[in-house]
């Protein structure tokens, strides 16, 4: 595979040329609802197969659907989280096809009248900002589930996703890099979780894209011909299955044959896309709008009042974090770019140093959570301690390296430090007459290295802190012991 | 009592609350009479004994205060209903028994009324002559051999025949209004969003609408009144103040301005026809009423729109029934063979065509030409209504282009069959409101109905048009038992 990537460009190269990728995505996210998208079942995730169901979502005779005005709230909220269009008015169709877990014989969906209009998603890339366009923003039925591995001969079917509310995302072909993509979907993810309209778990399937992809030379106005890899339920497969693709067009042009627009399969396995079916195999699905519900309206109050929901979104979070804590761009990024980071970090700096705060939960807290694979919401040391643990390094009672060995301490039960302090008296020592005699007694004890560093080997200044903080058992405070030290050296 | 099942609803439940007549007495009569009229097939499915045992219970402790105090009463085939099979006339639900009720039959059961059982009708509603049912066609107790209309075909026979008080049908394009013009009954279709939707079996969703069928407008006001409800499961009902339409109802319509429209007066219509709305305009005239020439240009477009519309919808309404989830199912190979096999098997030809159109219309390359425009037209017809209503308060016409036909007459010939929705269909496409009720009879001695049209939401004038008519027209339907 001829890949490169410089300056964050990516392109792929042949003898001759040079090829840009062109990516766009439509991501499926599940709506975060404890109910359907038009009936009142549930949505629990991993309940026992048909045990979320209502008549509505089996499509029984006479059953109609009624608008969750909840997932509604939801999709506006997303909307505003992308920075985009809320249409007042927008109309849910029907998109008509057989399959054995689609009840209705249709999916309940939104074609030309969205509720979301465009708006756009800022990354971060490591060489400056990039803005990707959103397209649109529409609701729709996921349908249920087909299983095929239970029995060799016939199909299962497991409607508990039936009806269950979809947003599709769906992205202008702005993305140019696997690195991108990454960075759209974890960007994506994380407004949504700010927002909490979708959890954003894609083991649960709660986010999933369909991915397009096409290749042209660079330099090059028009787009080539596109291919459609349908869902794709991972970044690292979405990355995968884009250079295969792009790999795969790029030699098609290179041998001179045409690319057709088709759908594709991305074999996980091994690693290749294949077709799915061709343009002229393309299903027709008879969209026209769905005569059982009526247009969805959307009031100016409604609207203001979902605003006035809205939390501090990353982008908002990380600029505050710049402006008012002095964070560097890397770190306002690493802290906002979970939402549970951000309420952790806000946390902790609710009574303690910001710069402390900073350094400790990206460095030593996040070593422990990479280390024990956990969220942070998950995390074996509260905020809360935390904070204690930095106070107690900030007035002084602990120095850094003992706050560390705490530190391991605390991680297991959620300790608290000044209780660790107490117990293993590991208070440092500040007494200037306490530290001054162990310093005597280090001289004493070190007559020869001492001639050599009075007579110039300053190399040895180290040493002395390190015999001092050794009778100190380590509880020396640092500052004190080097200007101490320093006026007696030196004097 | 001589004959309990020739008494209206009105007096039943007169004789029920004076206890002269119990629930038992009364439901084992219509019962009685419906065992000995099984040559009608009006019956798809009964629930004799249950509604015998209902009645018990009704008679053991009796509630006069309710609407419909303990009145048996058989419903069309496509209301759903608690535990009793649900056909739609269709193979494919022959042995469908829903664990739910349609609102529109919840609210009669509330009110005191006992189901008698599912009446026959065209399958899944399409069809103006009863005759595309799985259960075969229905005979119209006016003569034998002769059509009772449809789709609510069932429902015009068993009332006419005098086996249940009244009923209930649907109505997406003239299947309450034709089938009552074809038997000598009353039949109403509600504004668009007066009924709830809610537990019928859907034909086309956007003109669907159920509707009291009955023997006299006073019957039809109280059934109104009980049916026509807000429903927030049904996302297109409408909640708007509804009249009490039974004790509301008046027969004085003076003043009121009716609207004569033009192009009504098809071609080919029989003499007969015309003859009849003429005399219905001067009894407007001696009921106090002014008619006024009108004019609905678009009418004649109304007809095509309609079988570009229902058959889209019903397309998509039909695709549930797939053989996977319940209903007719015939194995098949695999999947797609199965679904081939349970649809080849499940559905009738008329179904079969009008789910083809309805692909057809919306097929990508077809839908502006057909599916859009027909919606265009349809705002065009509705247009045409508000337009008119600016200055008449109702309109009047002919319910049908002509009476009864006889069975397998029009069998051959779905273009005929289609036209019998002439008059009626503009009122589904507009979704307003409209009541059949028979105006006289033919060279035949076949009965002939009148339509009057109204505003929306405004069930109660043409009540009252009705009633007033009624009481002049003095309509005796003569039913000679011949099938006994």
């Amino acid at each position: 595979m001829d890949v490169m990537a410089k300056n964050n460009q990516f392109f792929i190269e042949r003898e001759q040329n040079k090829y840009e990728v062109v990516i766009g995505l439509e991501v499926h996210a599940q709506v975060t609802s404890d109910s359907k998208l038009f009936s009142s079942s549930p949505t629990k995730f991993g309940a026992e197969p048909n045990t979320q169901v209502s008549l509505v979502d089996a499509a029984f005779p006479g059953m109609l659907p009624v608008i969750n005005e909840f997932c509604v709230k939801q999709a506006i909220k997303t909307g505003i989280g992308l920075k985009a269009k809320i249409n007042k008015k927008s109309i849910f169709d029907r998109k008509n096809y057989f399959y054995a877990d689609l009840p209705q014989g249709y999916q309940i969906s939104q074609y030309k009248y969205p509720i979301i209009g465009e708006g756009k998603v800022i990354l971060d890339m490591a060489d400056g900002q990039k803005e990707i366009g959103i397209e649109r923003l529409h609701l729709e039925q996921d349908a249920g589930k087909s299983i095929h591995d239970i029995d060799p001969t016939n199909t299962f079917v497991d409607l508990n996703r039936s009806g269950v509310a979809l947003m599709e995302i769906v992205s202008k072909p702005d993305l140019r890099s696997p690195d991108e993509v990454n960075a759209y979907i974890k960007k994506l993810r994380s407004i949504m979780r700010y927002l909490g309209t979708c959890d954003g778990n894609m083991q649960e399937g709660s986010l999933r894209a369909d991915v397009n992809v096409s290749v042209r030379r660079q330099g090059d106005d028009n787009f080539g011909t596109r291919c459609e890899i349908k869902n794709v339920n991972s970044i690292k497969f979405m990355q995968m299955a884009i250079i295969y693709e792009a790999n795969r067009q790029v030699d098609l042009i290179e041998e001179g044959k045409s690319i057709d627009q088709e759908t594709r399969l991305f074999d996980t396995k091994k690693n290749e896309t294949r077709s799915m079916r061709s343009k002229e195999d393309a299903h027709d699905y008879r969209y026209f709008p769905d005569p059982d519900l009526l247009p969805l309206e959307i009031s100016d109050e409604f609207i203001t009042q979902i605003k006035d929901e809205i939390p501090e979104l990353p982008d908002e979070k990380k600029k505050r974090f710049i402006d008012k804590f002095n964070l560097s761009s890397y770190e306002a990024n690493i802290l906002v770019s979970d939402i549970d980071t951000s309420k952790y970090f806000e946390e902790v700096i609710k009574n303690s140093d910001v710069k402390l705060a900073t350094n400790w939960i990206t460095g030593e807290l996040f070593a422990v959570l990479n280390e024990k694979n956990l969220e942070i919401s998950e995390s074996p040391v509260s905020s809360n301690n935390l904070s204690k643990l930095i106070n107690l390094i900030k007035d002084g009672t602990i120095s850094g390296k003992i706050a560390k060995t705490i530190f391991e301490e605390m991680i297991d039960g959620d300790k608290d430090p000044q209780i660790i302090v107490d117990q293993k008296g590991l208070k440092q020592e500040s007494d200037p007459k306490a530290l001054e005699e162990l310093i005597n007694k280090v001289i004493k004890h070190n007559t020869s290295k001492v001639e050599e560093y009075k007579s110039g080997k300053e190399k040895l200044f180290g040493f002395f802190v390190g015999q001092v903080m050794k009778e100190s058992k380590g509880k020396g405070n640092p500052q004190l012991i080097n200007k101490i030290l320093k006026e007696k050296l030196n004097g | 009592m001589s004959d309990i099942t020739k008494l209206s609803l009105n007096e039943l439940i007169k004789n029920i609350r004076n206890k002269k007549l119990s629930s038992t007495e009364i439901t084992n009569s219509f019962i009685e009479r419906s065992e000995k009229s099984k040559k009608l097939n009006t019956y798809v499915t009964d629930n004799f004994s249950s509604a015998l045992e209902a009645a018990k219970i009704f008679d053991e402790k009796p509630n006069m205060d309710l609407k419909l105090p303990g009145i048996p009463i058989a419903v069309k085939d496509l209301f759903c209903t608690n535990g009793v099979r649900t056909t739609a006339g269709s193979n494919i639900l022959n042995n469908f028994i829903p664990p739910y009720e349609s609102t529109v039959t919840q609210s009669m059961w509330d009110e005191g009324a006992i189901l008698l059982g599912k009446l026959n009708c065209d399958e899944f509603a399409m069809g103006s002559s009863n005759e595309t049912s799985f259960f075969g066609n229905v005979q119209n107790p006016i003569s034998e051999n002769l059509v009772p209309g449809g789709s609510s075909g069932g429902s015009s026979a068993a009332l006419a025949a005098n086996l249940t008080p009244v009923t209930i049908g649907t109505d997406t394009g003239g299947s309450i209004r034709q089938p009552a013009s074809f038997t000598g009954t009353v039949g109403l279709k509600p504004t668009y969003g007066s009924c709830s939707r809610y537990g019928i079996v859907a034909f086309a969703s956007s003109l669907d609408q159920a509707g009291p069928m009955s023997q006299n407008v006073k019957d039809t006001a109280l059934l109104l009144e009980v049916i026509s409800k807000f429903d927030n499961k049904d996302s297109t009902s409408i909640d708007f103040k509804r009249n009490k339409y039974s004790s509301e109802l008046t027969n004085n319509i003076k003043g009121l301005k009716i609207g004569i429209p033009n192009e009504y007066r098809v071609e080919g219509m029989p003499k007969e026809i015309e003859g009849l709305w003429k005399k219905g305009i001067e009894i407007i005239k001696d009921c106090g009423a002014k008619t006024v020439d009108i004019s609905l240009p678009t009418t004649k477009y109304a007809l095509p729109t309609y079988y570009i519309v229902a058959p889209a919808e019903a397309s998509s309404n039909l695709a549930r029934y797939d053989g996977v989830k319940y209903g007719f199912r015939s194995e098949g190979e695999n999947l797609i063979d199965m679904y081939e096999k349970t649809r080849s098997e499940g559905f009738g030809e008329e179904v079969k065509r009008r789910i083809l159109i309805g692909t057809y219309v919306l097929s990508s390359g077809y839908y502006d030409a057909y599916y859009l425009k027909a919606q265009k037209v349809r705002q065009l017809i509705k247009k045409d209504f508000d337009y008119v209503y600016n200055n008449v308060d109702a309109i009047l016409t002919p319910s049908t282009p002509s009476s009864a036909f006889k069975i397998g007459e029009k069998t051959n010939d779905p273009v005929s069959m289609y036209l019998n929705d002439i008059f009626t269909v503009p009122v589904n496409l507009a979704g307003l409101p409209g009541i059949s009720i028979p105006a006289g009879i033919d060279n035949k001695g076949f009965p002939l109905g009148l339509q009057i049209i109204g505003k929306p939401f405004d069930e109660q004038t043409i009540l009252n048009i009705a009633y007033s008519m009624e009481e002049k027209i003095n309509f005796k339907n003569n039913i000679t038992d011949w099938w006994m």
